[in-house]
């Protein structure tokens, strides 16, 4: 009764919903490259890192039966890729935006070979808090599902941005992606402190892709990510590399990214493969709005190759 | 003195990526030793599988043709320092696009057909990668982040007009489009099973080859490429230079579309989605960014995914090795960025 009451009302719901749990992998993944850009370096990589952590989290959880230590796992290989970026941007005359196509040729690759034998199992999920329960009607209590990974990301965030702004590392951080220059002169290894920064992104970027196989869409194959790493990316300009903003943006990107499937649910059968493709569209929209040939972005790391 | 001079300098670009090459496949090796193969075995069944007969060397071949194109169309804007990443959605739209051109002038003579097919497949293809060249100099949106994008963007209409409106309904497994007729078909090269496909790229690699190195048009693009100050001073119009690169980029792109369509698939549907696009832009940066140099590295890249098969069947690796070995070379190749001007063998002789 209460399913055909609902009608058209189904849609801006599930988009709610949805922005909620599809937005947890773009939070995670833009608030990684948020830190590893204000070190002045780009990561393009992520989407590999995330595909990586997709597979390393399903696989651990799989073996181990627990989720968390799959969170964990995807964490450390997102460092380990992050490690491989990091080190190889450090020799000189190598262009970082090259190393992140390689490695996000390379990480999807890998991923998929090491997860050929996953496809079929089944993995212990992440747990959801029921914030619904009061509700009679199904699809407000399944847009009110909160996934525990989510919750981390919104206190990360503000974290984050704290400690970009007012601890020693982060200052020592935003100074090697402000001034190369100055970060040398004050003793400190530019290099190292971005191979740290690109380390510590890229764990936050593979708990991102933990989320896609252990939450939503809660299962592992090779089309699991498509482009999220990337949009991430680019969702870091949107939001001028602040954290903070990183949270609002991923929550508006999970919504056009719910749509699709929102209008699949009521039944729209043509036309919704377009409706896909929104959160390309909004990024690409978002970027041409944002962006100026004529000036450097506000908030830009003077450092980052990607707005010079 | 200056032929030695050369001579050192060409040596230096042609040894550097080998050596990348031979540790990528190093690497390679000892990956499939951790799983248990045995790398002897590995290396023969990839050169078998890749130039070993006649029959893999043809296989080979055909999976180079799209390469060369799309790997121009990364090399091409990489003259002007740009680095579009976006050549498999080009391809997805001229495939499209191509296959929709034969539909409509069905009836018509083959060759015009084809003609139109081509026409079509280049132009869309073109104006796709256009797009992200233009976002780039009027918006100074990041050209490598938005063709990526447009990439999804592709698939996702693709996606759209292959199971909606362009659907054939007799297509129930995989959606399709009609097919666009046996007759117009481009054939095989005679004598093999290698389609024209491959002569398509390597006209196109010759060309793109004179137009950068020997006109007036690909100098002022290298200017551009080299400093962008430096050529406005001098008066060169760069925004049209960035337009039309990106056009012939993006058409090259979309061409390797219209020949997977009327060479191989016969029509359009997700098959066309295998991943030349991105091979591509592997083949463009080991070559160099150099047309000449794409054509033996697409051949080599070409080789490796014809392998891919034989691997599979006699050694049990997964289909996504090819991908891994992929991934080794570009980052081998990148790491080996740094070795240029370090080995003294190379050095050019000051007076």
């Amino acid at each position: 009764m209460a399913d055909a009451g609902i009608g058209l009302w189904g849609v801006p719901l599930a988009v709610l919903g949805g922005a909620v749990r599809v937005s947890t992998p773009f939070l995670f993944v833009s608030l990684g490259e948020c830190l590893t850009e204000r070190s002045g370096r780009i990561n393009l990589g992520l989407e590999g890192t995330l595909v990586m952590g997709a597979m390393c989290a399903y696989g651990v959880s799989y073996l181990t039966g627990s989720p968390w230590l799959g969170v964990l796992a995807a964490g450390l290989s997102g460092v380990l890729m992050g490690g491989l970026h990091g080190t190889i941007c450090g020799l000189p005359r190598v262009n970082d935006i090259a190393v992140g196509i390689a490695l996000m040729l390379f990480g999807t690759g890998l991923a998929f070979y090491l997860g050929k034998p996953l496809i079929e199992p089944n993995a212990r999920m992440l747990p959801a808090i029921d914030l619904g329960a009061w509700s009679d009607v199904p699809q407000v209590r399944a847009a009110l599902k909160i996934n525990a990974l989510f919750v981390i990301g919104v206190v990360l965030a503000p974290l984050l941005l704290w400690a970009l702004k007012s601890t020693r590392w982060g200052l020592i951080l935003r100074t090697a992606g402000e001034s190369a220059d100055a970060a040398r002169a004050m003793g400190y290894s530019v290099n190292a402190i971005r191979l740290r920064a690109t380390m510590a992104g890229g764990f936050l970027a593979g708990v991102g892709g933990s989320f896609l196989s252990l939450y939503y869409p809660g299962s592992w194959n090779e089309g699991l990510s498509s482009g999220q790493g990337v949009t991430a990316v680019a969702l870091v300009i949107f939001a001028r590399w602040n954290p903070m903003l990183c949270f609002g943006a991923s929550l508006l990107f999970g919504g056009a990214a719910a749509l699709g499937p929102a209008l699949q649910s009521i039944g729209v059968t043509q036309g919704y493969q377009l409706f896909n493709a929104s959160p390309y569209i909004l990024t690409l929209l978002i970027m041409i709005v944002t962006c100026s040939p004529k000036r450097t972005l506000v908030g830009a790391p003077a450092e980052l190759s990607i707005t010079k | 003195m200056a032929f030695g001079k050369n001579i050192g300098g060409a040596a230096e670009y042609v040894v550097i990526p080998a050596l990348a090459l031979l540790g990528a496949l190093a690497a390679f090796g000892i990956f499939a030793a951790l799983f248990g193969k045995d790398p002897i075995d590995l290396y023969f069944f990839m050169y078998q599988g890749a130039f070993g007969t006649w029959f893999s060397w043809q296989n080979t071949l055909t999976r180079a043709a799209p390469l060369i194109l799309t790997a121009l169309c990364t090399a091409l804007p990489a003259q002007l320092g740009m680095v579009i990443i976006g050549g498999e959605g080009a391809l997805l739209i001229g495939g499209l696009c191509a296959t929709a051109a034969a539909l409509v002038v069905q009836g018509a003579p083959p060759l015009l057909v084809d003609v139109a097919m081509a026409i079509a497949g280049m132009l869309a293809g073109g104006l796709w990668i256009a797009l992200s060249g233009a976002l780039r100099q009027f918006r100074g949106v990041n050209e490598t982040i938005s063709s990526l994008l447009l990439v999804y963007i592709a698939l996702a209409v693709l996606n759209f007009l292959v199971e909606g409106p362009m659907r054939d309904p007799s297509s129930l497994n995989k959606p399709s489009t009609r097919e666009i007729g046996a007759a117009n078909m481009i054939g095989a090269i005679p004598g093999t099973d290698v389609h024209w496909g491959l002569v398509f790229g390597l006209v196109a690699a010759a060309l793109a080859y004179v137009l950068i190195f020997h006109t007036t048009f690909g100098f002022a693009a290298r200017i551009a490429g080299g400093n962008v100050r430096a050529a406005r001073i001098v008066g060169l119009n760069v925004g049209r230079l960035v337009l039309i690169v990106c056009l012939l980029a993006g058409a090259a792109a979309g061409l390797a579309g219209m020949v997977e369509v009327a060479a191989v698939q016969g029509r359009a549907n997700a098959n066309l989605a295998v991943g030349y696009g991105f091979t591509g832009i592997l083949v463009s940066f080991l070559a160099r960014h150099n047309p000449l140099a794409i054509v033996p590295v697409a051949i080599l890249l070409g080789g490796i995914n014809a392998s891919g098969g034989l691997l599979q069947r006699r050694l049990g690796l997964p289909d996504a090795s090819v991908l891994v070995l992929q991934g080794m070379i570009f980052v081998s190749v990148l790491m080996s960025e740094t070795l240029y001007g370090r080995f003294r063998i190379f050095a050019r002789k000051e007076a």
